[in-house]
């Protein structure tokens, strides 16, 4: 990582994150858990939990097979309307940390387009990132989603 | 309309009539008559307000209220709402206080919420102020009957209502105790905003007759057992329920089971770590949905936790707020067993987040059904528990009591 000039981190992640959330909003669920190494972390929590230091997250998973499941679930159990995201996301904020990793701080807006029409803003907040960068390709070794709000418009099917 | 002028269907408890969640009065009445009337609400966890000179916010349907621990480790709620001109008193969700200042004008009260100071009362330089026969104590916020149970706090409006422990019946009470066997470690909550009335979302909670219909999660994974022994207990006067099943599996073995087979035959969890339990309560209990009239949910789904206060917002909106809890004495694995469980519930919970969605099919499908009623006929037509969950009996239980309140 060392040889790693700062500008290459940056598009990195850059690209990371946009090939991320292309992949949610044109729906290609089974791509999303390839964004994360094998034994990732994936969580969704409130600011509010966040500055409690309280550990309850709404979405937690521990490993890209925990993810291959959700989206199964999502594709042949759940049952919710069909809808879209449109994720716009903020510059990241990147810092390379010690063991070789980095950690990206992004902020996002998500609108919800339901089937119906209807189109909603209906998240905001960061994702907190560590990012493992092997040769070329970039992984999520964690990405925690902090939305800045307590509450979730009926429910929150597709991942963030 | 008054509800005076509406009548129930002459069929009884099997029929619910679609205008008690499309009128607009009602919603009014409502407020009146169950949540500010004989009836107790849930407030928080006793954890939630860990120390003396602590508060959180909370609801009486839509009074807000601010539930405090005082100096002296006292529990309170009251009405939050100034003395003066009505502002909320508190802003914050929680926080640490000795003393609690209207922003407006400065007013100040004590944590038992007692009107102790009025900015310049005698005015500034013996011109402005109050006059001095002026009472303004007499305005202060409404005081709430409060009584804890197990850790849990709720308040009541009523002088008249029956104390809490009598109120829940005693296989509600015991069942209550069952689940908060030791005190309670915060693990921390959200809310989830249902596009449906209120109603909507407790019979929701009652029926125990859907939840392996539109909850696929378990069936599709192949997780659930019809054979599960269980049983549905509704309380004497219908308000109060108890849905519980017992789990066979012991520390998580058929699901790990499950998912070798699914590596072998294409279904099951490729990750059934998600589902790894312990019997903490020692009785093979794996699910005990309990609630308690009018919008009070106690769950335990294997080691998630959780108690769940349903607030309307609005004749068609409703805020569900989660609180998820452990015990003081878990241990990390504790802990983690519970984060990973955690995934069934909430809004993104692999067999809850269709709750969120089912209330807002039925608020939006019977937009043109006023005159309409629904079948409720599972398990035919009482309110007594029974052993099968193919029941709508705590449903009709959930209407007889709202009838008896609303004088329906």
């Amino acid at each position: 990582m060392t040889d790693v000039t700062a500008i290459e981190r940056q598009l990195a992640v850059h690209d990371l994150n946009a090939r991320y959330v292309e992949a949610i909003d044109e729906g290609r669920f089974e791509d999303w858990p390839e964004f994360f190494a094998e034994k990732g972390i994936y969580r969704v929590t409130t600011a509010e939990n966040a500055e409690q230091g309280l550990p309850l997250a709404m979405i937690y998973a521990t490993s890209r097979a925990m993810l291959r499941d959700r989206v199964r679930a999502l594709r042949e159990a759940n049952i919710y309307e069909a809808q879209r995201y449109r994720h716009i996301l903020g510059p990241a904020r990147i810092e390379p940390a010690n063991d070789g990793s980095l950690r990206a701080a992004t902020s996002f807006m998500v609108a919800r387009i339901m089937h119906t029409g209807e189109t909603a803003l209906f998240a905001t907040g960061r994702y907190l990132d560590r990012i493992v960068l092997t040769g070329e390709t970039a992984h999520f070794a964690e990405k925690a989603v902090i939305l800045d709000s307590r509450q979730v418009d009926t429910l929150l099917a597709i991942p963030l | 309309m008054n509800i005076h002028a509406r009548s129930w269907p002459t069929e009884g408890l099997t029929r619910i009539p679609y205008w008690i969640y499309s009128d607009r009065d009602l919603y009014a009445q409502e407020q009146e008559r169950i949540f500010r009337g004989e009836a107790w609400t849930f407030l928080c966890l006793e954890a939630e307000l860990p120390r003396p000179n602590t508060f959180r916010t909370a609801n009486l349907g839509d009074m807000p209220i601010v539930v405090t621990r005082d100096r002296d480790g006292a529990i309170h709620a009251f009405e939050n709402r100034c003395a003066h001109r009505g502002s909320l008193l508190c802003l914050k969700q929680r926080g640490e206080a000795r003393e609690i200042v209207c922003v407006y004008h400065n007013w100040t009260y004590d944590l038992t919420g007692k009107l102790t100071g009025v900015a310049f009362r005698r005015g500034i330089g013996g011109k402005g102020g109050m006059p001095a026969d002026s009472r303004p104590d007499q305005h202060g916020p409404r005081q709430l009957r409060v009584e804890t149970f197990a850790g849990l706090v709720f308040g009541t409006a009523s002088a008249g209502v029956a104390p809490l422990e009598q109120y829940f019946g005693p296989e509600i009470a015991a069942k209550i105790r069952r689940v908060m066997k030791a005190p309670a470690r915060l693990l921390g909550g959200y809310s989830q905003i249902l596009p449906g009335n209120w109603k909507l979302y407790m019979e929701n909670v009652k029926d125990s007759y859907h939840a392996s219909l539109l909850h696929m999660f378990f069936t599709t994974f192949r997780l659930n057992r019809l054979s599960q022994k269980g049983g549905l207990v509704v309380s004497e006067d219908g308000g109060n329920h108890i849905s519980y099943s017992y789990t066979a599996d012991v520390a998580g073995k058929e699901y790990e089971q499950a998912g070798m087979r699914s590596a072998q035959a294409g279904y099951g969890l490729e990750a059934p770590e998600l589902l790894r339990n312990v019997d903490e309560f020692g009785d093979g209990i794996g699910l005990q949905i309990l609630s308690v009239f009018p919008g009070f949910v106690l769950q335990q789904i294997r080691n998630c936790l959780a108690v769940r206060r349903v607030v309307p917002q609005g004749l068609d909106r409703t805020e569900l707020a989660w609180t998820c809890f452990g015990f003081v004495d878990d241990d990390d694995t504790m802990t983690e067993l519970r984060m990973r469980q955690s995934n069934l519930i909430g809004p993104s919970g692999l067999i809850s987040m269709e709750d969120g969605a089912a209330t807002g099919f039925v608020q939006r499908g019977i937009r043109g059904a006023g005159g309409g009623e629904s079948v409720v006929e599972m398990g035919g037509s009482g309110t007594s528990s029974e052993e099968s969950r193919v029941s709508e009996a705590a449903v009709r239980g959930f209407w007889k009591a709202y009838r008896r309140h609303m004088g329906i």
